[in-house]
């Protein structure tokens, strides 16, 4: 037993020194192979915190929203479907929305403009998220002028700022009231942007959404459900960066195994052979071969994953910013809560260490089979 | 100090805060309880439906109000917004429909 | 202490360049004794040598090595028995480079398991032998031709073997390093080992630390050398 542990140990320290004999090489692959393990690592970790933390704060959502259709555009609803809807038997109450987006040239930014039921605001008074704050630099008691839908600008008193801390939620909300709405998007006193409807059993939200789509047929129904179950999904495989970080990573990994596959070098081959002359045997050679593989990927790993979850968690994932802000200036400063669990590192380690190291080896193992008298015979 | 000596350190290292990162990260989450509670009451009292994450376009702010269409509200031959765009698909329950 | 019986050696057998090496030879080696074989190149010196040395396995024949035969041993105990019984100084050193002299020392005894602690004083007392210590952190690219033959030398000797072999061993020696080596070679008989030399330099088969010298050519004995 210790006689395997101290062969072990001898067989790394001729690894490493073999490794270090190419050392700019093998820095590159470790390069390569952390930046690898870096970006999966920081999708898997950002995924699934986005995840957990949209389970827990999304669950009172409104139960059900109803959105009016017009040729397969959401319009604005008028307000009097809403005694429609409260006919219907298990409907407790429905109430109008009115929220929109608005584009601020000055910002170049998108912001999403909400009537709030539960702050009383003047009609000349806003809310605005830290988001917004921190784009037009404007604080509590500045004024911000907005535009309406006619060109005319009205000057609105900021009269708080969302908490910093709700940023994932509010970053870009700008909370106006009423009738500061439809005087700036010209909404008439008729229409709504949307209806929420509250139900008295949770257990019938599917049965009456397929009456209210049944009675109101150019409407359709968003559950409270649906809306939780959105960001299960969230960062769809289909297209685009996820594929592409995947491609890159499987692909570095191919050009990896491919270098090693394609024969191993003549300088290799011979170097095994004066192994196998000096009394290594097969398995010997292919320990070493396991440790080559180990050394790199296990150093890629840890070093990838530690930098994954500083990314995440304590930089906001900044070098995501890019992909989710795109042309827009506004970008959350989340500090997202850490979930991750030991399941995740483990489906990392499984797919980065374990291929890596087994390319390493195979290829090996035709050369490891010399006849030791091969480097004697030339 | 023997190189496979220095590795194995180093590895030693790398577990030990992997581990710590793992238990940090458990208290850290526990501790944003109420934290989470706090912004959950934000979505409840402001009525919020989805996370703000990207602002470039209607179905990349409001990922659950999204539908097949929302891409071409703007115009029919709108672009996808890219990369933003492609990192997000419609909801997966808009396959079925309300009966 | 090693005994032939009838070996016969074909490369690539069956196929058009099929290559026979060695003819039905038989060949019994003293133990504590210098023996040289000399001969021609083809004349079969190095196929033997690796026979001998349990590197390779003959086509025909038998081999008994201290009383106990091992030609149809498997991989796994003939490498074994080899790496504890021989040590091997090859033509072209086959040291390996950008690595340490001691390393390069240590290498053979790596597999064997022993623990760093006894295995690095080890060698290097093998390095003070040769008057290399001073050179043990030294990548073997740098060393001269003598200092990479000794290093070759002191690699043999790590696992303590009971024989050396040496295959063309002054080939790319000066008169003076050549005979310095045979002198080495003197002292490993004193001490006990059993040598074996393939070599076609007369400085080697004509140095009075010879016991024995057989001859060969095209693959057979002329000259077992056996008074």
């Amino acid at each position: 037993m210790i006689r395997s542990i101290e062969k072990q140990r001898n067989i790394l320290d001729f690894t490493l020194s073999s490794l270090w004999r190419r050392r700019g090489k093998n820095l590159a692959l470790l390069v390569v192979y952390t930046l690898v393990v870096f970006s999966l690592g920081s999708v898997m970790f950002f995924t699934q915190a986005l995840k957990n933390e949209a389970a827990i704060i999304l669950r009172g959502t409104p139960e059900i929203i109803v959105q009016k259709l017009v040729a397969g555009r959401h319009e604005l609803i008028p307000v009097a479907y809403a005694q429609k809807i409260t006919a219907i038997r298990g409907v407790e109450a429905v109430k109008d929305r009115l929220w929109g987006y608005y584009f601020d040239p000055i910002g170049r930014a998108n912001y999403t403009l909400m009537v709030p039921e539960s702050i009383d605001l003047k009609d000349n008074e806003i809310v605005v998220g830290a988001g917004i704050s921190r784009v037009r630099q404007v604080f509590r008691g500045n004024a911000m002028l907005l535009r309406t839908y006619d060109g005319r600008p009205i000057s609105f008193l900021i009269k708080g700022i969302l908490s910093p801390e709700s940023e994932l939620l509010s970053s870009d909300l700008l909370l106006i009231s009423a009738a500061g709405f439809r005087q700036l998007f010209g909404v008439p006193r008729h229409d709504a942007t949307d209806l929420t409807v509250q139900v008295f059993n949770k257990k019938e939200i599917p049965t009456i959404a397929g009456k209210i789509v049944n009675t109101l047929p150019d409407t359709r129904v968003i559950t409270r459900d649906e809306i939780l179950r959105t960001y299960d999904a969230v960062f769809d495989w289909r297209g685009g960066i996820m594929i592409a970080i995947l491609a890159g990573a499987v692909l570095a990994f191919l050009i990896f195994a491919w270098d090693k596959a394609a024969g191993l070098s003549a300088e290799e081959k011979r170097e095994i052979g004066i192994l196998k002359a000096i009394g290594w045997e097969t398995t010997d050679v292919l320990q070493m071969k396991f440790w080559e593989g180990m050394v790199v990927s296990l150093s890629s790993f840890f070093i990838g994953v530690i930098l994954a979850y500083f990314h995440i968690f304590y930089a906001s994932a900044t070098l995501f910013e890019p992909v989710l802000k795109g042309w827009s200036t506004l970008y959350p400063a989340f500090s997202l809560t850490p979930f991750i669990s030991g399941y995740q590192i483990a489906i990392l380690f499984f797919f980065t260490v374990l291929p890596y190291t087994v390319a390493t080896i195979i290829p090996a193992w035709r050369a490891a089979t010399i006849d030791p008298d091969v480097v004697m015979r030339y | 100090m023997r190189k496979s000596d220095s590795f194995g350190l180093f590895i030693g290292t790398g577990m030990l805060l992997l581990v710590a990162i793992l238990i940090q990260a458990h208290f850290v989450a526990r501790a944003d309880l109420p934290l989470l509670q706090q912004k959950a009451a934000v979505a409840r009292n402001l009525g919020l439906t989805d996370l703000c994450l990207s602002t470039e376009a209607r179905y990349t702010r409001h990922l659950s109000q999204s539908d097949w269409h929302a891409a071409f509200q703007s115009h029919p031959l709108a672009l996808d917004h890219f990369p933003s765009g492609s990192v997000f698909a419609p909801p997966e329950t808009l396959k079925k429909s309300h009966d | 202490m090693i005994q032939l019986r009838n070996i016969r050696k074909v490369f690539n057998e069956g196929r058009p360049n099929e290559y026979i090496a060695l003819h039905d030879l038989s060949l019994t080696i003293a133990a504590h004794q210098v023996t040289a074989l000399t001969g021609p190149s083809g004349s079969g010196k190095t196929t033997l040598l690796s026979l001998l040395g349990c590197m390779a396995r003959p086509t025909a024949g038998r081999i008994v090595l201290q009383g106990r035969e091992i030609t149809s041993l498997p991989e796994r105990f003939l490498t074994d028995i080899r790496r504890k019984t021989f040590g091997f100084i090859f033509q072209q050193f086959n040291l390996l480079g950008g690595i340490s002299v001691i390393e390069n020392v240590m290498l053979p005894a790596y597999p064997l398991g022993q623990p760093f602690s006894t295995l690095k004083p080890q060698a290097l007392g093998l390095l003070e032998l040769f008057n290399l210590a001073h050179k043990a952190a030294a990548k073997v690219e740098w060393l001269s031709g003598g200092e990479a033959q000794r290093t070759a030398i002191a690699r043999a000797l790590v696992n303590h073997p009971e024989v050396i072999i040496a295959d063309e061993p002054t080939a790319h020696l000066d008169t003076r390093l050549s005979r310095e080596f045979m002198d080495i070679m003197g002292d490993f008989k004193a001490q006990g080992k059993t040598i074996l030399i393939a070599s076609h330099d007369p400085l080697v088969h004509e140095s009075p630390v010879v016991d024995r010298v057989v001859r060969m050519r095209d693959g057979r004995i002329t000259d077992s050398g056996v008074i």
